[in-house]
């Protein structure tokens, strides 16, 4: 067998099917009949099966587990390796009982194609049914259904076309064409890697000629890009995104807008190690991009074309099964998950609940209203930031998600096509999800409602570093993060509360404590309070930080030279100043003190405003604050 | 793309989940192939960079030219390497042969033991590890992200579902889960990608002039070479391709009783 040539494909195909109806028996048979079984191993089995005292079983090459092989029943899905002339296969062998669908939702979540198989003695059953359900709700379009212990039933021709006939209208129904129907003898191997010579009536393939009809299905290359950012990388001083190119394609000088914040920057360089050099990456590649212009981006932002941006929106309708043992109910916020975006959300409204079985609509209403266990419904969810999606029939990758509830991944969904507005965000909209509880609101409460805790940034430099350009832009970009935000500046300072003050030194230091006091309040209401003012001495500067909780009062130097801010003079003060006309005037006739321990300072004379801005969110650390939302 | 380069990138996307998701994630490292491929594919993942710490633990019962292997490599590399060790059962000499224990019962004690006490000493949350599907029935039914209870035990018969690359990364305090990137990988998969990468694994793997190899290696008490004259990667390939015998037909600890490896796996062992 010298010089065997590497197979040059893989295809995953997943062995679905009611419980007990051969599933793992086939899988044995059709290694024992390809002569893909190890060496010594069938003898091992059978002399297991021996000192045990029980019948000899096919299934125990797949069923690995020693309750699966005491009890003959299939726990967990299992996977393993054989190779044709044609290509190498994963088999994934998946349990067929109910209470096990999580794990056939596994096992086949992965498959690119699955043989379902049907006993002919007990016919269509419960999950024969639910299985092609979801087989088609999780994407997999090559099916070919394998009517199996023939045997049983005489090798009866009738009985195999009374069974594809009942079969074939029930996946019709579903939306899936099956490739072929083919009966078998899983325990006897007929028809699996041979033609059985016991259904002379039987002119089509055998299993394995079908194995190696189906196609491998590679992501397509043609679609519009869509790189979620999974991580940020600071390696070798260098901002590097990392992430999977989850469809179309990606080079070098491609103008990116970042959804769901709407920042546009240019890619600079793809990012490899150890490979060969490509100024361009596919569907399926896991790449690190840098870009031309620093921007603030973080892990869940999905990178696309800006002429074909994903959706980036709080609500969109989905087809979902739920897997976990406490139902999926209304009025209760869960975590969703969607490629690398992570957001609170909560079923606005369900639409119907089906039996993926009988396909009959479940009828619940008020209190009883929520998606029990191993149903399928289409509803709509809602979250609580915009997040960037495609339906699934346009783009797969981004067109599903998963629900988690509590610790556990409990459910699934794929987004149904709809007339979605683009690029707008009704992010605005009342979120009208209400929360009870008893007692007074803790801190800790409101930064899980609001996903991060309240803040001071408190921004300190001389008139026309650039304080009040600064804490706009930030404002915005906090507010477009979703994040609750607030500036405190002269105007609505100077002219309201403190309109009783001027600019003697105590009144100076009346404004600032005021202004801190104020600063203060609105942190522990939980948002992120802006405050612009020139706040020159160190003293009062202290004076505010230790009226707000550790941690959360950011003193940030906003700097740049005196002679730049003077030659920008957006308000011609310095002038002003130099002629006398202004009596002390901070760097020019009364001294700024420029912070000792500031958390962050930024130039803005190296620095664009952008950049100034990035660095203060970055700094800001506004992951959501655990999502274990206890109420 | 070919399928070497799907099973790299599945790789590296999970690396980096693990990444982005553990606080505290370190990487056991067994100096094997498939230990070195992991390095490699970590390196991958963060662009040259190894991001955590590279965990050993240690049997005292390596072949002594694996660990020369570990050092260099850690040195070339420029790793952070953590050895664990289960001194108390060693200085006690309670070990497989010489002192009571079996085969298996030595392998629980040096090894899921011993990875005990230094996740506990380090307080790792994420534990990457490279055992793949293929290597015995247990591991294939393993999930890429697996928990891991208070007690290092793993509840193999309710596994978190795991679709569409969305992995379990909510878990509770005290408990951890090990992530396993090359869990869908082949050990021919493996060799084919140490060939189209070109790198350097311990020698033991290369057949020597008495005609033997190692495909596993594990402690020299316990592990057993096999009839071959592969010395080369192009050879191991070649005979990968063909052989019937199984990856772990060298590893005596498997075999003790009908479930003896299921149940040192459910106890923690990798
Ligand atoms: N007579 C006959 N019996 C079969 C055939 N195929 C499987 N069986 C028997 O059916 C029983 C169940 O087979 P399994 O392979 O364990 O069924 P399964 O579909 O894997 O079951 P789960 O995984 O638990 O859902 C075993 O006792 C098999 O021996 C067949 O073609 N003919
Ligand atoms: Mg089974």
């Amino acid at each position: 067998m010298k010089g065997l040539s590497a197979p040059s494909e893989q295809l995953k195909i997943v062995i679905v099917g009611h419980v007990d109806h051969g599933k793992s028996t086939f899988v044995g048979r059709l290694f024992n009949d390809t002569g893909s079984l190890p060496d010594g191993k069938l003898d091992q089995l059978k002399k297991i099966a021996e000192t045990r005292g029980v019948p000899f079983e096919w299934a125990n090459l797949m069923d690995g587990l020693q309750a699966e092989r005491d009890q003959n029943i299939t726990i967990d899905t299992a996977q393993i390796w054989f190779s044709t002339k044609k290509r190498q296969y994963v088999i994934i062998d998946a349990p067929g009982h109910k209470e096990f669908l999580k794990n056939m939702v596994t096992g086949a979540a992965n498959a690119e194609a699955a043989l379902l198989l049907i006993d002919a003695n007990e016919g269509i059953q419960e999950n024969s049914r639910r299985h092609g359900y979801l087989l088609n709700l999780l994407g997999i379009r090559q099916i070919a259904v394998l009517v199996n212990k023939m045997d049983l039933v005489n090798y009866s021709q009738e009985r195999f076309d009374e069974i594809e006939k009942e079969y074939r209208e029930f996946l019709t129904t579903v939306g899936v064409t099956p490739k072929v129907f083919i009966p078998i003898s899983a325990y006897h191997g007929q028809n699996i890697a041979t033609k059985s010579d016991k259904m002379p009536w039987w002119n089509g393939s055998t299993v394995v000629d079908i194995l190696d009809q189906f196609e491998v299905t590679d992501r397509p290359l043609n679609q519009p890009l869509r790189f979620p950012i999974q991580d940020v990388y600071r390696f070798d001083e260098r901002r590097i995104l990392a992430g999977r190119v989850e469809a179309g394609s990606i080079k070098v000088g491609d103008k990116l807008l970042f959804a769901p914040s709407n920042k546009v920057s240019t890619v600079k360089t793809i990012e490899r190690w150890s490979a060969p050099q490509s100024d361009s990456a596919q569907a399926g590649e896991s790449i690190g991009i840098t870009l031309t212009e620093q921007i603030f981006v973080e892990r869940g932002a999905v990178a696309a074309l800006e002429t074909a941006p994903p959706y980036e929106l709080t609500k969109f309708k989905a087809r979902l099964f739920w897997l976990g043992r406490a139902p999926f109910k209304k009025g209760r916020p869960y975590k969703l998950k969607l490629g690398t975006q992570e957001v609170e959300c909560h079923i606005d409204d369900i639409e119907k609940i089906i039996d993926a079985s009988t396909l009959e609509t479940i009828h619940r209403e008020g209190k009883e209203l929520a998606i029990g266990r191993h149903e399928v419904a289409e509803l709509t969810l809602r979250t609580k930031r915009p997040v960037a999606f495609d339906a699934h029939s346009e783009i797969i990758p981004t067109g599903r998600f998963v629900i988690v509830d509590g610790f556990d991944v409990s459910g699934g969904g794929i987004i149904a096509a709809d007339n979605y507005p683009r690029r707008t965000s009704d992010s605005l909209h009342k979120s009208g999800n209400i929360f009870w509880s008893d007692g007074k609101v803790t801190p800790q409460q409101r930064a899980v409602r609001n996903g991060h805790s309240g803040y001071v940034v408190w921004l300190t430099g001389l008139s026309g570093s650039g304080k009040s350009t600064i804490s706009v832009d930030l404002e915005r970009e906090l507010f477009n993060l979703g994040k609750h935000t607030y500036i405190l500046d002269g105007d609505n300072i100077r002219h309201g509360l403190n309109k009783d003050l001027g600019f003697s030194p105590e009144d100076r230091k009346e404004n600032i404590r005021r202004i801190g006091e104020v600063a203060k309040l609105v942190a522990d209401a939980g948002a992120i309070c802006i405050t612009a003012f020139i706040s020159p001495y160190r003293e009062d500067r202290e004076l505010v930080r230790q009226l707000v909780p550790a941690g959360q009062f950011i003193e940030v130097f906003v700097n740049a030279p005196l002679e730049v801010c003077e030659q920008r003079d957006p308000k011609g003060l310095y002038s002003k100043a130099r002629a006398g006309e202004i009596k002390e005037f901070t760097g020019i006739s009364a001294p700024y003190e420029a912070p000792e321990k500031a958390e962050l300072e930024v130039r803005t004379d190296e620095l664009t405003v952008q950049e100034c801005v990035a660095k203060i969110v970055e700094y800001l650390d506004l992951r959501d604050s655990d999502s274990q939302v206890s109420i | 793309m070919d399928y070497l380069s799907k099973l790299e990138n599945q790789s590296i996307y999970i690396m980096r989940e693990a990444f982005n998701k553990f606080e505290n994630l370190a990487m056991l490292w067994s100096i094997g192939k498939d230990s070195t491929v992991l390095l490699w594919l970590a390196r991958k993942a963060f662009l040259g960079h190894v991001p955590f710490p590279l965990v050993h633990v240690d049997t005292s019962y390596k072949i002594p030219s694996m660990i020369e292997y570990r050092d260099k490599l850690v040195k070339d590399w420029n790793l952070q390497l953590v050895v664990g060790q289960n001194k108390e059962v060693l200085d006690e000499g309670r070990t497989y042969p010489n002192g009571k224990a079996t085969r298996v019962e030595c392998c629980g004690m040096l090894k899921k033991d011993g990875l005990k006490a230094v996740l506990d000493k380090h307080n790792y949350t994420g534990v990457i590890v490279g055992v793949r599907r293929d290597e015995d029935p247990t591991r294939a039914k393993e999930r890429y992200f697996s928990p891991r209870d208070k007690n290092m035990e793993w509840n193999v018969a309710d596994q978190p579902p795991e679709l569409w690359d969305q992995f379990k990364t909510d878990y509770e305090k005290g408990t951890h889960i090990r992530i396993h990137p090359l869990l869908h990988w082949t050990e021919l998969n493996v060799w084919e990608y140490i060939e189209r990468e070109n790198i350097t694994v311990s020698p033991l793997y290369y057949a020597n002039e008495k005609g033997e190899r190692y495909r596993s290696l594990g402690c020299y008490p316990c592990t057993f070479p096999v009839k071959s004259n592969a010395s080369n990667v192009a050879e191991i390939i070649q005979e990968l391709r063909t052989t019937k015998i199984s990856e772990r037909s060298g590893r005596a600890q498997d075999k003790e009783s009908e479930d003896a490896f299921e149940k040192l796996r459910r106890d923690g062992y990798m």
